[in-house]
């Protein structure tokens, strides 16, 4: 099976959020940065598993400019066969879906897997964008996966319970938390990805469609309030009409 | 022990510095000692346990003999990465980090170094997956910043030479497969051999009773008529360069191994002042805590450039003993100043095992001791800038 991973770069979770140029840029400076976890412990893993038990190769695949090479390095390490650099800044997710699918058309991939969203702007936006400019099923918030014979098998998970989906490959399913378990790589990884292809294209030049007017950030957290256990009703109260969550 | 919190602190922005390898193969180890060595830590130097079960995960993160070269089974990396390797392995406890050093430095850098190709064969790759443990053995009960007066020694029977003689203050050496063991010939001249288990008359006892380095396991080599095969002696090296050789490897190795602590005890003491509240605010809040935590922060920002320098100075193959003396010597002090600072930080809470500080000054109490003594590289700085001679 051929598989391609679309991974996203994004701050490392214990990164200060600061924005620049009038709150309209992320603030960069200092930013440790890491493969977005639900693209590597879920999607790419899964991926490895696929195609370690059954055979085949995983691409991993992510827009964005030399900056993000260390990061796909690590993907690397945890296994992926080879890797591909999209030259151009990832600005907005039609964009990167745009960029990924003008990539993957012509390539042959049996099953593009990639994570439900990513921490950074949670846009959950470039899966589905992806598999309709390719033409391809899309299944979101899978947390198991089985693939083989061009039939995918997957649970989907939701609030409600789970439902069980087969689609005929090829398809771009989105990963959610329990269809893998976190892999760290081991040296041998580490050393092998010296050597690993990583390719870099050039971008076909997809021009954006939005642009940010502003960035902000959440409400700084209220100061804790301590309730006498003997008082449930003052817990009540409060929960109800300033915290308005019962 | 509460969860494992640690996050990096590079105030100087050193990490410029390094290379992406170097930062995937700290943030790999990192997240590995996180996951597998952090939670049972604290319950195995507790109960004085050896937590044998991570010697495989060791090899995988590439812990065991970093430097040696692929062919032998080692992943051939550079020192910067062995440093960074023993850091991260002390940022957890010196004796996870211990186990490694003995085995890189002691074990596998002599048999590297001075061992014929059928030896070197024979156990790096296995010393480098883990499959097998190593110790060293060059101090003995009355010898010990004094080596070359050692009394264990070999004498000539063949095809074999029969070893007598004991060692003490051998980290591994209950749990070894083999042992690095250094003793005199029949003309008093220094030799090495390896010592495998099982050879008849050789023993291991194991030293209980210790208040540091509770998670290694440390023992006696107790040589009674051993037989060990000629083909189990280093061909060529004579004297105490042998030993002496391995012994600079194991320090640039503490070097970078007791920062680790450093930071850890900085980083947990750190979080804790901007937790505790009293008198109505954080106690980082507070001037003298303030004081204690910038003394840590400057103390520590300097280990890190001593180590990385002396890191590209080792890569080039200009290190000297004397550089390494002073970079061991240095980093130990200001790990233990840090650990005992940042345990009054925490006040009744730095005694508990919930946190890592009580635990880690007790370690460094042996680091500070062990691989040539504080005051002993002192004196070697001490000859190195005056050319006097101290130490007799």
């Amino acid at each position: 099976m051929k598989i391609l991973v679309p991974i996203s770069v994004v701050p490392d979770t214990t990164s200060k959020i600061a924005f620049t140029d009038g709150d309209t840029k992320f603030n960069e400076d200092g930013i440790q940065w890491i493969v977005n976890p639900y693209d590597e412990w879920y999607a790419l893993v899964r991926a490895l598993e696929i195609t370690e038990k059954d055979g085949g190769t995983v691409t991993v695949i992510s827009v964005g400019d030399a900056t993000a090479e260390p990061v796909i390095r690590k993907a690397l390490a945890l296994g992926a066969t080879d890797a591909v650099r999209v030259d151009t800044k990832p600005t907005e997710s039609y964009v990167v879906a745009k960029e990924l699918a003008n990539y993957a058309k012509d390539k042959g991939f049996d099953l593009i897997l990639l994570g439900k969203e990513t921490i950074s702007y949670n846009g959950s936006e470039v899966g589905g964008m992806m598999a309709e400019f390719l033409g391809f099923p899309f299944i979101s918030l899978a947390s198991k996966l089985d693939a083989n014979g061009g039939v995918a098998t997957l649970d989907r998970s939701t609030e409600t319970g789970t439902e069980v989906v087969e689609v005929k490959l090829p398809a771009v399913i989105s990963a959610a938390k329990g269809m893998a378990e976190q892999r760290i790589p081991n040296m041998r990884g580490i050393m092998a990805a010296r050597t690993k292809p990583l390719t870099v294209v050039p971008a076909s030049g997809v021009q954006g469609k939005t642009s940010t007017v502003k960035f902000g950030l959440p409400a700084a957290k209220s100061s804790l309030k301590l309730v006498d256990p003997e008082n449930m009703d003052e817990l009540v109260r409060l929960l109800h009409e300033e915290a308005k969550s019962i | 022990m509460a969860e494992d919190r640690y996050q990096h602190h590079d105030y100087y922005l050193i990490d410029e510095l390094l290379t992406d390898e170097h930062k995937l193969i700290r943030d790999t180890a990192r997240a590995w000692v996180k996951k597998e060595v952090s939670p049972i830590i604290e319950d195995y130097a507790q109960r004085a346990q050896f937590p044998r079960h991570l010697l495989q995960g060791l090899g995988e993160i590439g812990a065991f003999g970093p430097y040696i070269p692929q062919e032998y089974g080692g992943p051939g990396l550079d020192q910067i990465s062995y440093g960074i390797l023993m850091q991260e392995l002390e940022r957890c406890d010196s004796g996870l980090r211990s186990t490694a050093s003995v085995q890189s430095s002691l074990v596998m850098f002599p048999i590297f170094s001075y061992a014929t190709e059928a030896q070197k064969q024979k156990w790096l790759p296995r010393l480098a997956t883990g499959e097998l443990l190593g110790c060293f053995g060059l101090t003995e009960p009355d010898h010990g910043s004094d080596p070359s007066s050692m009394v264990t020694n070999f004498k000539d029977a063949g095809d074999h030479v029969i070893l007598n003689g004991a060692k003490m203050w051998i980290s591994n050496a209950p749990y070894a497969d083999i042992a690095v063991v250094w003793a005199k010939d029949e003309q008093g001249v220094i030799r090495g051999m390896v010592v495998e288990r099982g050879m008849e008359g050789f023993t291991t006892p194991e030293t209980h009773g210790k208040w540091s380095l509770r998670a290694s396991a440390t023992g006696e080599l107790v040589f009674d008529n051993v037989k060990v095969p000629k083909s189990n002696l280093f061909p060529d090296i004579r004297g105490l360069k042998g030993p002496l050789s391995c012994l600079n490897s194991a320090r640039y190795g503490i070097a970078w191994g007791a920062l680790g602590a450093a930071l850890d005890c900085y980083d947990t003491a750190l979080r804790y002042s901007k937790e505790r509240i009293q008198f109505g605010r954080p106690i980082g809040g507070f001037q003298l805590q303030q004081k204690k935590l910038a003394e840590m922060i400057t103390e520590i920002t300097k280990a890190q450039l001593l180590v990385w320098r002396l890191g590209v100075l080792k890569n080039e193959h200009r290190a000297t003993p004397q550089q390494i003396s002073m970079a061991k010597r240095n980093n130990v002090e200001i790990a233990l100043r840090t650990a005992r600072e940042a345990r009054q930080m925490l006040g009744g809470m730095g005694i508990t095992g919930e946190y890592p500080i009580m635990r880690h000054m007790m370690n460094l109490e042996s680091v500070v001791t062990y691989e040539g003594t504080h005051d002993i590289h002192l004196l070697i700085t001490g000859m190195d800038v005056t050319g006097f001679n101290a130490f007799i």
